[in-house]
């Protein structure tokens, strides 16, 4: 299935959270692949993208966070300038809206995936398979 | 069920007959044994023989809570201390405890109404009672216990804390009646849960009896689909007796008052008048029938509304609605006037979010300021910042609707505001009032 998950956090907006937060994924030898922060004043939302999403999803919860996985998108982009542009222009293309999103370079540096959220997942993976973009598959 | 049906189902007028004999011997009693009452009576111009009808019980001054601080320790003992078989206190957290004293025979009034309290919700010899109330000097735990002996059922008496065990308890022995403070019954709860993978509503938990503070419908409800029980509110206070002063039956509209022992009357808390029927106010009490330490007019602080008609259950004892509030602690913020549980009100209407929450008031630039911090859960979470926020708006606009002052709402994380084993601590003043 051309999917990822993507772990959810929300975190008190207040020094040492994302360090204790950090902190739990390294202990567990969770990689971060890719990450974001939202803020809205006292509190925010962290998200997460990694290489074991369910075991990093059990270990927040055993912790005491309020923590969701939700599945998302992955699309590579060519990294070169207008590389953005051309995938965002092909999701919209297909009348889908970006909720969330993140961004994933690769190990090899040499390929980068724009990570998105959306509000379907099921109709928007029909809608991108199989048109020519490489659909990230990390599940 | 009944312990006592033909008291409990009283005709009105031969119960005032009890009533009215009673307080006559009691102001008769206190007036020549207790001198902390003769010199108060004798300050307000009253004599013993001045009460002729129950309404005359206006005329005898108020007891405080600040008088019985006075009394410290034994003052209003109206017995010699030989005749007293137990002490009980308050917790003394805003001074000197108060202290009470109890008789052989105060001892058996309080197993008395406590079984009737139990009966009352159904309770039998059959039952197991797990008393998670602490025992000591505290009146919670005893109190219970002796209730619970009454009737005959096994009692567990695990006093509080230790949650833990308390529910290897209640799942081992198959604890069918759980007493204790509500918000430690929702930890109870969210404990089994969350730490040991046991939800408590498939134990064989029947029956739960809650009080010592203050608590809403709504926290009602989510004990009792928590617990799978049926949930109901006890009353009571050390001053008077201990738990077993009024207690909810099975139609859980208002606490019926064991009024042939606890005279309850309702007043206006500035202007002390008696108010009449179905408004509210404070209540007092005075206990008709304790030997060791009678009480007289004593204000409770409690705001609620007495209810004399007939209950569905068959009663005829009045009914006070459930505690509202504390005439001395309502807060006061920017000169209005509002009390802890509207607050609660408030959020738990807003559906989902988890009955955990704190009230913290500044005065950071002259003008009060109320933020109310409320734990997220995960069943309200959402990874969309956009819809928390709303959901934060909502309960700033329900919180601002029902008392009438602006306040902030926080949101927290999970388990940051401390959980209490007996009394929950809702607000957290840090004016300076000077």
């Amino acid at each position: 299935m051309y999917k990822v998950e993507i772990i959810s956090i929300f975190v008190e907006n207040k020094p040492g959270k994302l360090e204790k937060i950090t902190k739990l994924l390294a202990e567990a030898y969770i990689n971060i692949l890719g990450f974001s922060i939202t803020d809205a004043r006292d509190f925010g939302i962290i998200k997460f993208l990694v290489d074991k999403p369910k075991e990093a999803y059990e270990l927040f919860k055993k912790n005491g966070f309020v923590v969701a996985l939700n599945p998302a998108l992955g699309i590579e982009m060519k990294d070169k300038p207008g590389g953005l542009y051309e995938v965002v222009k092909f999701i919209s293309s297909k009348g889908i809206n970006i909720e969330n999103a993140l961004v994933y370079v690769a190990e090899s540096r040499e390929k980068a995936y724009f990570i998105f959220e959306v509000e379907n997942f099921e109709e928007a993976l029909k809608k991108l398979k199989d048109n020519g973009f490489e659909l990230l598959k990390l599940v | 069920m009944f312990w006592d049906k033909q008291l409990e189902c009283i005709e009105p007028e031969k119960l005032r007959e009890i009533q009215l004999q009673r307080l006559k011997e009691i102001v008769k009693r206190v007036y020549e044994k207790v001198p902390f009452y003769r010199k108060k009576f004798d300050e307000a111009g009253i004599k013993p023989e001045d009460i002729r009808s129950l309404e005359d019980i206006k005329y005898l001054p108020f007891t405080s809570k600040n008088d019985m601080r006075e009394a410290y320790p034994f003052g209003l003992f109206a017995v010699p201390l030989s005749e007293i078989v137990e002490i009980h206190t308050s917790s003394g957290t805003t001074g000197k405890p108060v202290v009470a004293g109890y008789t052989v025979k105060d001892i058996a009034l309080w197993a008395e109404v406590m079984a009737r309290c139990l009966i009352m919700v159904g309770a039998t010899k059959d039952d197991i009672v797990q008393i998670a109330y602490g025992y000591g000097l505290f009146t919670g735990g005893l109190g219970f216990h002796y209730g619970a002996q009454k009737i005959g059922a096994t009692v567990v008496p695990a006093s509080a804390g230790n949650t833990k065990r308390q529910i290897e308890l209640m799942k081992d022995f198959g604890t069918t009646f759980i007493a204790c403070t509500p918000s430690y019954a929702l930890y109870l709860a969210e404990y089994a849960k969350e730490e040991m993978g046991i939800d408590l509503s498939t134990l064989k938990l029947r029956i739960g009896s809650f009080g010592a503070e203050m608590w809403t419908e709504e926290m009602r409800r989510e004990i009792e689909r928590r617990m799978g029980i049926k949930a109901y509110n006890v009353y009571g206070l050390t001053e008077i007796i201990g738990p077993g002063v009024a207690h909810e039956c099975s139609a859980q509209q208002g606490l019926h008052v064991w009024e042939d022992h606890f005279y309850p009357e309702i007043i206006d808390p500035e202007t002390g008048e008696p108010l009449p029927e179905g408004q509210e106010g404070e209540l007092v009490l005075t206990s008709l029938t304790r030997e060791g330490m009678p009480m007289i007019r004593f204000r409770t602080r409690d705001i609620t509304t007495l209810h004399r008609e007939k209950c569905a259950c068959g009663r005829t004892l009045a009914r006070i609605e459930r505690i509202k509030g504390r005439s001395d602690d309502m807060i006061k913020v920017r000169g209005v006037m509002i009390f802890p549980y509207q607050i609660e009100q408030a959020i738990l209407e807003v559906q989902g979010v988890e009955p955990h929450y704190q009230i913290i008031l500044t005065r950071p630039h002259y003008l009060d300021e109320v933020e109310v911090q409320v734990e997220m859960s995960k069943e309200i979470f959402s990874d969309d910042v956009k819809t928390i926020e709303t959901l934060r708006k909502r309960l700033e606009k329900k919180i601002e609707q029902t008392v009438g002052v602006r306040v902030k709402v926080t949101l927290v994380e999970p388990k940051s505001i401390p959980r209490s084993e007996g009394k929950a601590k809702r607000i957290i003043d840090k004016r300076n009032l000077k």
